[in-house]
Parts: C-alpha cells; structure tokens; sequence
C-alpha cells in the first residue's frame, strides 16, 4: 500500500497539485497578498506604461499586491525566456508571472505547456465579459480554453490627418491608388513587428475573394497560391512608400510622430482610441481622425497569460481579475488614458458601473461601436508567421 | 585575514574581475556555435549555426555596415583629433573646444544617439529651423537620413562621442610627447604648424594612443545602441541582429547568434590586424613624406577645417541635448514650427516618477560598481607602489583586453552560460558584468596621477613612524582626493551608459535608465525619450561636476592642493 501512495505520488503531477486552485477566490486573494508579479509587458508606449502603473498602484492597495512592470520590446522575449527556463528545469520560482499576449506567442506557448490553466473562467470578473459577442474564446482561431483572460479589445483603424488627406480609403485597391498618386506619405510598421504584420494580413483579406482560406492552418499546398496577390500588391506598392521602402517604422507607435511632423498622412493603428489620446497628449494634431475599410478591418483581443513556472500564480491572477474589473475597464476606455475597446458586455454590469463608461468621452478621433462596422476574425497564426518570414526575406534585407 | 596578506591578492581579484566573465563569455559562445546548447536539448559539435548563419540573405550588408561604420568612424574621429590637435594645441581655441569637448565625454551614448536623431532627421530641428524660410519645405522631405542604408547617420552618431574620448587621450599622451618644443623646432625650420606637428609629434603620440584608438575600433563596429537609434533595418548591423536571434521565442536561434558572434569577433580581430597593416603602410608613407621636406603649405586650410570639424561634432552632441530638453517640456509641435506651441509640465509629471526609479537602480548599480573598481585599482596600485612591482606595456594591453572583445561576442554566451548553469539573472551579475567595462577606465584613469604622486611624501611620513597602512590613508589618498574622484566619476559614467550588459545580464529585470531610454526608442515618442535622455545624462555629468567642486570645498584652505 505504502508503495503505491508513493508511486502514485511520483506519477502525479507535481507542480499542478501544488498549484493554487482558481475557483477558490478567498484562498487566491489570501495567498496574493505580499506577492510581487512580475507582468511582462510590451514598454514602448508610454500611455500603456502609465495605465500599467495606475494597475499597480490599485492592486496594491486593494490586495497588497506588487506589480512591476517589465517592459519588453517584443514579446517573444518573455516566451524565450519561459521556454528557457523550462528547457534548464526550472519548473518554479520562474522569473516571468505574467505576460501581455496573444495570437502566435499564445499558440506557441499553450502548445508547449507553458502556461499556467485554465483559469480565466474561474475569475470573479470573467460574469461581466461579453464572450457571446466578442472574440475572447478564440485567440486568433485558437481556442483560449481559459489559459489567458481578455482585458483589452483592439481593431484595425486607419489614421489619417484631414488637413493633408481629407478622405478615407474604402480598401486596400483605393489605398494603393492614393498611395502611387501621393508616393512617400504611407509607411507601416517594420514586419515582424505585431502592427506591420497585422497590415499585411489586412491586405490579403481586403483583397482576396474568399478570405475564409485563412481560417485553417496555412499549408505548404496552398500557401503560395493565396499569398501571391499580396506579394504582387506589396511590389506595386513598397516604391510608393515612405522612404521608398527602404526604411520602416519600429514599430505602430513610431508612426504618430511622423504624422505630426507631417511626414506620413495616413498610418494604422490597432487601436481605435489611440489618435484620440495621442491627440490628447500633444503627439498628433488635432486634425487626425480615423476610418475602417468598407468590408470592416481586423479585430481581436489582448490577453493575459500566466507561465506554467510562475512564483506569483495568485497574485497573477488577483491583476488579472483587476484587469477585467468595470474600473479598470473603463479607465483603458478612456480615450484621455489609454482609448483601449473594453471586453465587458455593458448589459451584465451594475447600473453605477455602466454609468462609468457612459460617462466617457471617446474623443474626437474615435469611431463609434457602430462606425467601426465588421469585425474580421485574425487568420490561423500559422499565416501570420510564414507571412511575416517571407516579408522579411524579400523586402527586410538587402534593399 | 590582516591587510597585508589581503593587499598581494588584490592584482589577481583584479584580473578575475576583468577577464574572469569575458573568457567564462566567449566560452559561452563557442558551444552554442557548435550546436552545442543542453538547455534547448542539442548536443554538437555541428556546423549548421554557421550554415544558417552564411545562408542568412542579409549576412554580407550586415557585415558591411559593422566593417564600414566602425572603421569610418575611426578614421574621421582620429583625424579629427590629431588634426585640431596638430593644429591648434595650446591656443585659445583650442582650450575652449577642449572645455567644450570635456563634458561630452560623460554624455552617454545612447544620449547622443538620441539628439543628434532630434537634430539631422527631415523633421528634425535644423530642418525646422530652416524651413520654410530657406528650404521651401512646408513638410518634411522624403530623405533617408536617420537610419540610412549605409549607417553614415549611425557613423556621425559614434564619431561625436569618439572625438571627446580620442581628444582627452591625446591631451593626456601629449605631456609626455615634448610637444611644444618639437613643434617649436619644426616651425623654426620653417614647417608649417600642422605639418611640423605631424612630422615630430604625432608619431610619439600615436604609440601612446594605439590602446585606446584599437579600443574605439572595437567599440565601434560591435555598438549596439547607437544602431538601434540611429542604424539602418533592412537589414540591421550584425551586432543587432545578433542581439535580435538572442530574444527569439526559439532558443535555437541562439545557435545562429552564437555563430554570429564569434564572427564578429573575426571581423573585429581581421579589423585590428588591418589597422595594424595600415599603421605600418602610415609609418612608411609618412618616413618618406618626412624625407621628403614638404613644409605644408595647406596647413592653415586643413587646421581650419579640422577645428570646424571638431566643434561642429561638439555643438552637435550640445544641440541635440537642447532639443531633447525642448522635447521633454513640449506641448503639440509641428512641422516646420521651430519651437512648441506651448511649453508644459505635463511631460516631466507623466515620466518623471519613472525615471526616478529607473535613476535609482542605476544609481545602485553605478556606484557599487564604480567603488569596487575604484578600492581594486587602488589596491593594484599601492601593491604595485610596495612591492615595487614594475608594470610592462604588455600588463597594459591586458587592461585593455575587455575593451577589444566585442561586446556582442562574450555577454550573449555568458548569458547561455548562466541559463545552463541555472543561475538567476538579476542584478548582482549585471553588476558583475558592468566592472568588466568599468575596472580598466577607473585604473587608467587613476593610474598616472597615483604613480606620479610624489614619493618622497611618504617618506617624510615613515620617517614621522607612519606604517605604511596609515600613510595610505592619511596621506596619499587624501592628496589625490581629487583624481580619486575623477577615476569615480568616470567609473560611474560608464557604468551609466552600459545598455547591452544590463539587457542581456540581466534578462530584463533591471531597468537602469539607459535601457529605459533605448527600450523607447522603438515606440518613437520624443517626449519621453527627451525626459528620459536628459535624467541619463545628468545622472552622467553630476558626478563630475561634484568631483570638481568637493575638493575645492574640502581643501579651500589648502592652496597647494587646489590643483593636486
């Protein structure tokens, strides 16, 4: 008998027993207080910083949670470093808590075991979210499973300045029209940054009939033939661009100062309230207002993820929760704040909290939840990362 | 444990400090090169790092761009240097563009990187300043000059830092060169002032500089910072991209970057072997332009050009901190507006509160480091003053040896070293990293006045029954309490500066100010890149400023100090 309690033991996995258990609320709280989390965060927008250490701030008041933020130039960093770990054994005490993520770095992360889960479900705050009609189940066709929870809901919009280009653009055909028409005044963020690949799958479902192709994993089959009209739209493009393509921006936010010092007219941003509070923070001029393409622009939403090595799972979590909150929410909604689209469905709040949103000013450059029109679904990740790969063969090196 | 057994020990704590991680390094490297890396389950000896490596499309520009920025930049600074100094040492000028230049030397490099991008870019300042008035331009032009294809914008950037350091090392080198009278015999038969300085000093200079121009060389081909500010993308230098495979998601990509580190410390060893050829075909060119009498008739056009040359990459690195401080205070500002529409707080509140956090981890760092630099030179020192122990020119070189390893070639593999050792990253070993590049300008900063203190001093002391313990401290370190002061504030500016050390070592979780900075680069907002570039340049300059005016404080009444 003693024998098989100690093989049984052995055979158990360890680490997950000793996990916390999600459901338990009380329990989370009690063993968060003290914790230090360390989220791991993309640092290069100032504005997400700020909201990132007002979460702080809040957290440690209400949970004697610690959060500090760092900040990552790519997210691949903070995967590199959980399967680093995880390759030199070690299996607790791991130096990353939580992470901002989604799309491709979620899939390789949830297929390597790497994360900690499910837990999303089990927060107190996951019975305000609108997973009936946002995309918060599915994360760029791959299903969440509850191992990362939503906090931020993000489109593709077009930012263009009116005093230089009063029109919007109705598709990628029209944008390529202007941009030969007006050569130098559009760039897009360097592939593989997040925004610059994002743009690029715009293209090829602005432009392809049937872009449902994309929904399944990209095959070495039919990979090329539904590529093709991107590459071919991309060489008639990139000598329109700005700098002629030989020089990108770093990345989506880089592109606000160019717009302000009138160097580009027209840019994307994945999000829809960001000209509105760049505006707010003197980064743009008070010109800029955005559009979305006739057949609607890419959506999907931010989560966090928790690593399988996590020395804070808890107080993870605890931010996690608070991320979901009607409070945080609201302050990401503000445009004068963050201007992120919020993942809580407003019919399941409490009538104080809803009053919060109702009260927000969207500002002047952000479309309504009704002008932003069709959402479109994020192709299989698979697509993403072959499309970006081959961007950077044929336009990133030796130009 | 007595002071005396500890002092015979401090020499060898001290080479362990300095070559200790640079070898554990590039031992670091050379496994992963060979596919050898346990933590991602691959076992070598393989050749394919280095076949993805050379079948990667961008490999040759990149390679360019680190072989042609580096030695570019080089040469330009050197001549700079050598030429204003040629030219003009010991007139008024030339002391105000050494007052000038002095201060800059602290600037950190990332710093100037960033205000020079501020100044040269279309939309930059000297744009705005000019337009439209003199250029007609009521928008940016369409120029690729920040970030150009060629890295000239990335070689500007590393020439306005290594002209301040060449020119303080000239400075140095010049006292013991006999300069003003060679040139004064020169110019008596009748050289031109730049020739005759050529002829007869710049040799004996040049021999007492080769350390520290080797050491620019270097530096200047494996930069990481400066690239990623002001370097081309399509593709990047190869340090860059080195430091890109490092951060993949997949941990094989660090085969790749392995492979890629220890070609560039091919390409930077093949680099200093061709300066090496190119110093001797110098030597031999220069034997027979000496021979052949030329009295240098241009000389007053190319002193002239030199010191504009000098003082352009001076007011650059003064302007572009201008316009970062304009930057930090400014509300919405256009193009072609000279100046904001308005001035504000507002940025300073937003980012304030986190550069003093930042301002305190790098403080932390700065001043651990920069002290135990400073008690290991001194105690180098006072052992080497004991026992009378004389130093060779090859002792030199071996200070200089961590300066020469390419960055990217030995901090990624101690990296890989310490992940498959388990160790955790943090601060203690991005401390451990920052003495490696810290230690070696501490000592040569420190090493000549503490060797040329004067002896008999401690003489009169023992003769006063002084031991030699308490002449150290009473007597010695209280004279040079200004050099003393100097070596720390030097130590600590480097230590400020240091951003691949602290990105690498230290995996991310320590943010010093420098990583903060560089960290915004890619986000593009001035306003907090200007708040953030300035706090990292004071947190530089202070303590040079404070190594200056303590001992005029402490030794007011002591006149024959003032300048010891």
């Amino acid at each position: 008998m003693k024998h098989l309690a100690v093989l049984a033991a052995l055979l158990a996995p360890l680490p997950a027993l000793a996990d916390i258990d999600p459901a338990d609320w009380d329990a989370v709280t009690a063993q968060a207080e003290g914790q230090t989390v360390y989220w791991n965060a993309w640092g290069g927008s100032t504005t997400t910083n700020d909201f990132i250490a007002w979460v702080g701030s809040r957290v440690a008041e209400d949970y004697g949670v610690t959060l500090e933020h760092v900040k990552l130039t790519d997210t691949a960093d903070a995967v590199t470093r959980v399967l680093s770990e995880k390759q030199a054994g070690q299996d607790d005490g791991g130096a990353i808590d939580m992470i901002w993520i989604n799309g491709a770095n979620f899939a390789a992360m949830k297929e390597a075991d790497l994360l900690f889960g499910p837990y999303a479900e089990q927060l107190p705050n996951w019975a305000l979210v609108d997973f009936e009609n946002k995309s918060v189940q599915t994360d760029f066709t791959v299903p969440v499973d509850g191992f990362e929870s939503p906090w931020a809901m993000a489109q593709v919009v077009f930012v263009h300045d009116t005093a230089r280009m009063p029109d919007r653009l109705g598709s990628m055909e029209a944008l390529l029209d202007w941009a030969q028409a007006n050569p130098g005044r559009f760039s897009y963020p360097q592939p593989p940054d997040f925004l610059g690949s994002t743009f690029l799958k715009q293209v090829l479902i602005d432009i392809l009939p049937d872009p449902s192709v994309l929904a399944d994993p990209a095959t070495d089959e039919n990979y090329d033939a539904v590529t093709e009209p991107l590459w071919a739209y991309l060489d008639a493009l990139t000598p329109h661009l700005w700098r002629e393509g030989r020089a990108y921006p770093a990345t989506g936010t880089a592109m606000f100062p160019l717009i302000a010092d009138g160097e580009i007219d027209l840019s994307i941003s994945f999000s829809p309230g960001a000209a509105s509070t760049a505006i707010a923070n003197n980064e743009l001029p008070d010109t800029v207002r955005t559009f979305v393409l006739d057949k609607g622009t890419i959506g999907n939403a931010s989560f966090v993820a928790i690593p399988y090595n996590s020395s804070a799972k808890a107080g993870a979590m605890v931010v996690a929760n608070f991320l979901m909150s009607p409070e945080a929410q609201a302050r990401a909604q503000d445009p004068a704040i963050l201007g992120y689209g919020t993942v809580l469905a407003m019919d399941k709040l409490a009538d104080d909290d809803r009053a919060l949103f109702d009260a927000l000013d969207l500002g002047i450059a952000t479309l309504t939840p009704a002008e932003l029109g069709t959402v479109q679904a994020e192709p299989h990740p698979s697509w993403m990362t072959r499309i970006s790969d081959d961007w950077v063969a044929r336009y990133g090196v030796a130009q | 444990m007595s002071r005396r057994r500890l002092l015979p020990l401090l020499p060898a704590l001290t080479l362990l400090a300095l070559l200790g991680p640079v070898a554990a390094g590039l031992w670091g490297t050379v496994l992963p090169a060979f596919g050898h890396l346990p933590a991602a389950g691959l076992t070598g000896p393989s050749l394919d790092p280095f076949r993805d490596l050379f079948g990667w499309a961008g490999l040759p520009r990149a390679v360019m761009l680190s072989v042609g920025t580096g030695v570019l930049a080089t040469v330009i600074s050197l001549s700079i240097v050598m030429l204003v100094t040629a030219g003009w040492s010991g007139t008024r000028a030339f002391r105000a563009l050494e007052r000038l230049l002095s201060p800059l030397l602290a600037v950190p490099h990332a710093a100037a990187a960033f205000g020079l991008a501020f100044l040269i870019a279309p939309s930059g300042w000297l744009a705005r300043l000019a337009s439209p008035g003199l250029t007609g331009w009521d928008q940016p032009p369409d120029l690729l000059i920040v970030q150009d294809s060629w890295g000239l914008a990335m070689t500007a950037g590393l020439i306005v830092k290594e002209v301040p350091f060449l020119l303080l090392i000239t400075l140095a080198a010049l006292g013991q060169a006999d300069a003003q009278r060679s040139v004064r015999v020169a110019q008596a038969l009748g050289y031109g002032r730049v020739t005759g300085w050529l002829k007869t000093v710049f040799p004996r200079v040049y021999a007492q500089i080769r350390p520290p121009v080797y050491v620019v060389l270097a530096y200047a081909m494996s930069v990481v910072d400066v690239a990623v500010i002001l370097g081309p993308n399509t593709p990047p230098s190869l340090s860059v991209q080195i430091v890109k495979w490092m951060s993949h998601p997949d941990l094989s990509f660090r085969l790749e970057a392995a492979a890629g580190a220890l070609l560039q410390l091919g390409l930077v060893i093949g680099a200093l072997a061709v300066w090496r050829l190119g110093e001797m075909t110098v030597a031999a060119l220069g034997r027979r332009w000496i021979s052949s009498g030329a009295r240098g008739k241009a000389d007053p056009a190319v002193a002239g050009v030199a010191l504009l040359a000098g003082s352009v990459s001076a007011l650059a690195v003064f302007l572009g901190l201008v316009v970062m401080a304009i930057w930090s205070f400014a509300g919405f500002w256009g193009f072609p507006d000279a100046l904001p529409d308005e001035m504000t707080l507002r940025n300073w509140a937003r980012f304030g509160p986190g550069t003093l956090k930042a301002l305190g981890e790098t403080a932390l760092i700065a001043v651990t480091v920069a002290l135990v630099a400073l008690v290991l030179t001194i105690g180098c020192l006072e052992a080497e003053y004991r026992h009378n122990i004389r130093v060779s020119q090859r002792a030199v070189w071996l200070l200089y040896l961590p300066l020469l390893i390419p960055q990217t070639a030995f901090l990624p593999g101690l990296q890989t070293l310490m992940l498959n050792l388990g160790a955790d990253v943090g601060r203690v070993p991005v401390m451990l990293a920052h003495l490696v590049f810290v230690l070696p300008y501490v000592f040569l900063s420190l090493a000549d006045p503490f060797r040329a203190w004067d002896a008999r001093m401690g003489v009169i002391a023992a003769a006063l029954r002084a031991s030699p313990d308490r002449i150290l401290w009473r007597v010695r370190l209280p004279m040079l309490l200004r050099p003393i002061l100097t070596a720390l504030a030097v130590g600590l500016a480097v230590s400020v500066g240091q951003y691949l050390a602290t990105l690498l070592i230290g995996g991310g979780r320590v943010a010093t100010l420098t990583t903060e900075a560089v960290a915004l680069a890619s986000g593009a907002d001035r306003r907090a890149i200007g708040v953030y570039g300035l706090m990292q340049t004071g947190a530089a300059l202070v303590p040079f400023a404070l190594a200056l005016l303590i001992p005029a404080l402490v030794w007011r009444n002591r006149k024959g100090l003032r300048h010891a």
